[in-house]
């Protein structure tokens, strides 16, 4: 091979600069944040399941927010009825935060780790803001 | 089984459709669930309100402070830029139509209660470019913040001020946040909503409740025999600037 120090070299230093940020990230990152369930309107529930199950919620509540607050809003129902028939108030303050009195351990946790910053709480009054 | 190159493509391009489309079953399938009103919800086809300025009067700072805390109202502390539900004004600036030079002392100095009129015919929410300003079907005015632009065509639209704007972040000028509602950020406009979130818990609105004497009397407009139609009925009553077609559903008795 013509050049091979050179290639080689070159070489090298293209794979370090590429992998960079992976070998970054490898080193820094530390896991997941596990959201902490821990406050005392949980502690008190039997059963440590929200309002539909934990998979759903994990990957929808988003969604299932979203559509709160149009059917509150804007046809009036402020009543959610699951499929096996418990209501709750549709109210991310009133009836999330009730259980989820932790918002920088619960909330915040997935969001800051994922680096989502969700305007919710522009409006919508966290415990932060009451302290 | 007999496979062919052909019989073979044809098997592979379905499976592979079926797996790309597969996770939009779970998008499709929507939010679990179903949404109710509240059973103990105060009903009506259009609310409306009349305010009795002759019984309302030593109660009118207890109704506009009882307004403002219980939304979360904030005191900027400068004309400007002040932030209002529910507020007073004299009476040849609310009904400048009835208004003359020779009104007299009696009425040219009381502080008459204002506040939006949810009016039948809004030009707020006909000029509002997102429509997060709507008539909801009780008849209420009412806003969805989290879809206004902050564009405050509203703001220009409306004959009677009954808006404000947030020009900045409200919550320091909040003294005390109430945790069950929500405030308000910079870049939208506010106003009242008849206490929306009141009558869907079967209370009456705020102003209404801290008026001690019966001042403000709240019903519905379409029924005959609701307390409103019977005020409507038996005194006279004005409403502000009504030859400008709004249809407003606040009524006053002087």
């Amino acid at each position: 091979m013509y050049n091979s120090r050179n290639i080689i070299i070159g070489l090298i230093i293209f794979a370090g600069i590429f992998t960079f940020p992976f070998i970054l990230n490898a080193v820094t990152a530390s896991g997941a944040p596990e959201p902490s369930l821990d406050t005392p309107e949980i502690n008190a529930l039997s059963a440590k399941e929200c309002i539909l199950d934990t998979d759903y919620m994990t990957s929808n509540h988003m969604e299932l927010l979203a559509d709160w607050k149009i059917a509150v809003v804007r046809d009036g129902n402020r009543i959610f009825v699951t499929d096996d028939g418990r209501e709750f108030e549709m109210s991310l303050q009133n009836t999330c935060l009730e259980c989820h009195s932790n918002k920088a351990d619960f909330c915040d946790a997935c969001h800051n780790y994922a680096k989502v910053e969700p305007n919710c709480w522009d409006c919508h009054v966290g415990p932060e803001v009451l302290k | 089984m007999d496979m062919n190159r052909r019989k073979f493509l044809k098997i592979g391009g379905a499976v592979a459709l079926g797996l790309s489309i597969a996770p939009a079953g779970k998008v499709l399938a929507g939010v679990k669930g179903n949404y109710a009103p509240n059973p103990e919800a105060l009903k009506a086809k259009n609310w409306a309100m009349v305010i009795d300025m002759k019984k309302l009067e030593p109660d009118v700072e207890a109704c506009i402070a009882a307004c403002h805390k219980e939304h979360n109202v904030p005191d900027i502390g400068n004309k400007k830029e002040e932030v209002k539900w529910i507020w007073t004004d004299d009476f040849n600036h609310l009904f400048p139509d009835e208004a003359h030079e020779r009104l007299g002392e009696k009425y040219g100095k009381k502080q008459f209660l204002a506040l939006c009129n949810h009016c039948e015919n809004p030009a707020c929410v006909r000029v509002c470019p997102t429509k997060a300003t709507f008539k909801s079907k009780d008849g209420i005015v009412m806003m969805d913040f989290h879809r206004c632009v902050g564009c405050r065509y509203c703001m220009a639209a409306c004959p009677y001020g009954a808006r404000s704007f947030n020009f900045k972040d409200p919550r320091p000028y909040i003294k005390e946040i109430n945790p069950k509602y929500p405030t308000r950020t910079m870049g939208v406009p506010e106003k009242c909503n008849f206490c929306a979130e009141r009558l869907a818990k079967g209370l009456l609105p705020a102003c209404v409740e801290a008026s001690k004497n019966g001042g403000i009397i709240f019903g519905d407009l379409d029924d005959p025999n609701s307390e409103v139609n019977k005020v409507l009925n038996s005194e006279f009553t004005i409403q502000r600037r009504v030859s400008l077609g709004t249809k407003p559903k606040v009524f006053y008795i002087v």
